[in-house]
């Protein structure tokens, strides 16, 4: 068995392997193999190219965006997403910005490790693929299996164009696979995680596990629920949920971020302007609560969704 | 030197004509400083210039012709309308087009200047130029410390022009002299008479073959007056009399001048030819570029990525 996290370092380790444009740079990512051992061994296979850097989220991001014009293929780990907004104008307005202005492509991958884990608090658990998706310039991507944990990473280093890569914590450990893939769905593409006909979860990341599980506890009602895994969401595959949605006519969209402007607020609005005629009731939503991210274990479940939260509002879209 | 003079004097005509459409943003007074940066800097090394820095990149390869263009909006700029003043370059030949968030260019430098060492590429120098108030932000301290750590040949110059925008260095940092700073990233310091092209070119030469010869970031502090608004439309009446009286406050171009006649290296009808001459070819350059294209909306493609498979189509009403 491999899990969510040995994928990510069996994905790095290929690419330092087959690539020599590629290298690591970000905090205690060397000899210690980074705050969550994604990059473990890394250093001692390849010297030289797994460098720790300094406390220092701006710089890490601009000299990854320096190397990537002199034609590297730089990987950036952010301790914790969440610290991303240190590096927030080097990411929107450096990179993001880069060949829109000159012509020159930026190939730089942020790692994003996202997301809610118990006891984590304000600081260690944001999920902020919306913001990063609201820039121009910038590829997001939010990887919800080991298999795409894999896959993803490279092809997120192939891309010629800045990848905001949000892993999840929560499922570094939790999730395993029987293998890492030998192919997988193109970027850009949503995978339809469960066959359904009565209503459509669209969802991402940790959510598309909390959604599964929800399914699965309807199908003793009756229901047969339809389950999406956005994968990335920008580019965001609308054919994918339209050609859902037109299956089911209900659609409840999951996001563990918060509600204002996030990816569930984008899903409803490409749904209801691009497929209002396909949905019998209006479309719904599932956001954390619009608070900071709780310390307490028990808060912090009752302000992300959970299957069982998910359960609910499925069943009252059903009811509608 | 000259010709930046005559060129930026060029742009401010046109700024008040209304003939650019953004700002203008003039170096005069920092042309010594600025022209030493660049003329110290050789093929294949790395220059992110800042705003006052027109000296400085001619002096890298920029011309007046890409100039005009960017500032009068071509289409056969470097920025092709998408970017404009002093936001060109060609980052392909290592002269980078700045952001204006100040600071934020020192860690791209650094990280250039990293893969150049990956690559195996050895005498590389890079150089970026900030004012005294770009030393206050959270990017300066980032870039020059990991750039200190890596100990990459960066020389980063300041030009303490004595005022960010408006607000003067007793506002700005607490340290007696900017050089202060150089200490405490454990990086080797060099401070100038912003005003002397003489001095300049041989402090900046000093600290550039230290980088070259790897001796690590090179902290360069030139210290002078700028002797125009922080843009055209600022008429920088909060500037000091005292210091413009002071010698802060002569004007490098002038005191070049007044060195080359002493010198008998030129005589004054020499240099007003040169005059002449630099103004001739920013005349006829202004002229062709005035007949060039615009940016056509239509043409455009609005995408904002270079790989065109994940751009997105949304339809709109």
């Amino acid at each position: 068995m491999i899990t969510y996290l040995q994928a990510l370092n069996a994905a790095l380790d290929k690419l330092l392997a087959d690539d020599p444009r590629v290298f690591l740079y970000g905090q205690d990512i060397g000899s210690f193999g980074g705050a969550f051992k994604v990059t473990k061994n890394l250093a001692a296979r390849y010297p030289g190219r797994v460098l720790d850097a300094p406390l220092s989220e701006d710089a890490i991001v601009g000299m990854a965006i320096g190397a990537a014009i002199e034609g590297m293929r730089p990987i950036v780990e952010m301790q914790f997403a969440d610290f991303s907004t240190c590096g927030f104008n080097q990411i929107v307005n450096h990179a993001a910005t880069l060949f829109y202005r000159t012509e020159v492509q930026c190939p730089i991958v942020v790692r994003l490790p996202s997301g809610g884990t118990p006891g984590g608090g304000p600081f260690h658990s944001q999920s902020m693929e919306a913001l990063y998706a609201h820039y121009p310039g910038l590829i997001v991507m939010t990887p919800g299996t080991v298999e795409d944990a894999y896959s993803m990473l490279l092809e997120a280093v192939a891309i010629d164009d800045p990848v905001i890569f949000c892993e999840h914590k929560f499922l570094y450990n939790h999730l395993k696979a029987e293998a890492l893939p030998d192919e997988a769905l193109p970027v850009g593409k949503a995978r339809i995680a469960r066959r359904g006909r009565d209503a459509t979860i669209v969802t991402h990341g940790a959510m598309v596990h909390e959604s599964l599980a929800a399914a699965e506890e309807l199908v003793s009602d009756g229901y047969e629920i339809e389950v999406v895994d956005l994968r990335t969401v920008k580019p965001l595959d609308t054919d994918t949920l339209l050609a859902s949605v037109a299956r089911t006519g209900r659609m409840l969209c999951v996001s563990e971020a918060w509600p204002w402007g996030g990816v569930s607020a984008e899903v409803l609005a490409r749904v209801s302007t691009e497929g209002f005629g396909l949905l019998d009731v209006p479309a719904q939503r599932l956001n954390a609560r619009d608070t900071p991210i709780p310390y307490h274990p028990d808060l912090w479940s009752a302000h992300r969704p959970t299957a069982d939260a998910i359960v609910a509002s499925t069943r009252h879209l059903l009811e509608m | 030197m000259l010709l930046a003079r005559i060129l930026e004097e060029k742009l401010s005509s046109l700024y008040r004509a209304g003939a650019i459409k953004g700002g203008v943003f003039l170096g005069r007074g920092q042309e010594a400083l600025s022209v030493s940066v660049g003329s110290h800097l050789r093929k294949g090394d790395i220059f992110a210039p800042l705003i006052r820095d027109q000296a400085g990149r001619m002096a890298f390869g920029d011309t007046v012709l890409d100039t005009l263009r960017t500032y009068l909006g071509s289409q056969l700029g470097s920025m092709r309308g998408r970017d404009g003043n002093i936001h060109r370059g060609r980052p392909r030949e290592g002269y980078h087009a700045m952001i204006s968030h100040l600071g934020a260019m020192i860690p791209l430098v650094a990280g250039a200047l990293l893969a150049r060492r990956m690559k195996g590429e050895t005498g590389v120098v890079g150089a970026t130029c900030l004012g005294d108030g770009g030393t206050s932000t959270g990017a300066f301290h980032e870039g020059l410390n990991a750039a200190a750590v890596e100990k990459l040949p960066l020389v980063l110059v300041i030009a303490n022009n004595q005022y960010a925008y408006s607000t003067p260095g007793s506002r700005q940092f607490a340290c007696a002299n900017l050089i202060d700073k150089a200490a405490g990233y454990g990086v080797a310091a060099h401070q100038v008479d912003g005003t002397d092209l003489n001095e300049c070119l041989r402090v900046l030469g000093e600290a550039v073959q230290a980088a070259r010869n790897g001796g690590g970031p090179q902290f360069v502090v030139g210290n002078l007056l700028r002797l125009v608004g922080h843009g055209e439309h600022d008429d920088a009446s909060y500037v000091d009399t005292a210091l413009k009286e002071s010698p802060l406050g002569r004007d490098c171009l002038e005191v070049c001048e007044e060195f080359l006649v002493e010198k008998d290296w030129a005589t004054t009808k020499e240099i007003a030819d040169w005059r002449v001459e630099a103004k001739t070819e920013v005349d006829d350059t202004t002229t062709k570029v005035q007949r060039e294209p615009s940016p056509d909306p239509a043409e455009e493609d609005w995408t904002a990525l270079s790989e065109r498979r994940f751009a997105e189509e949304l339809s709109e009403a």
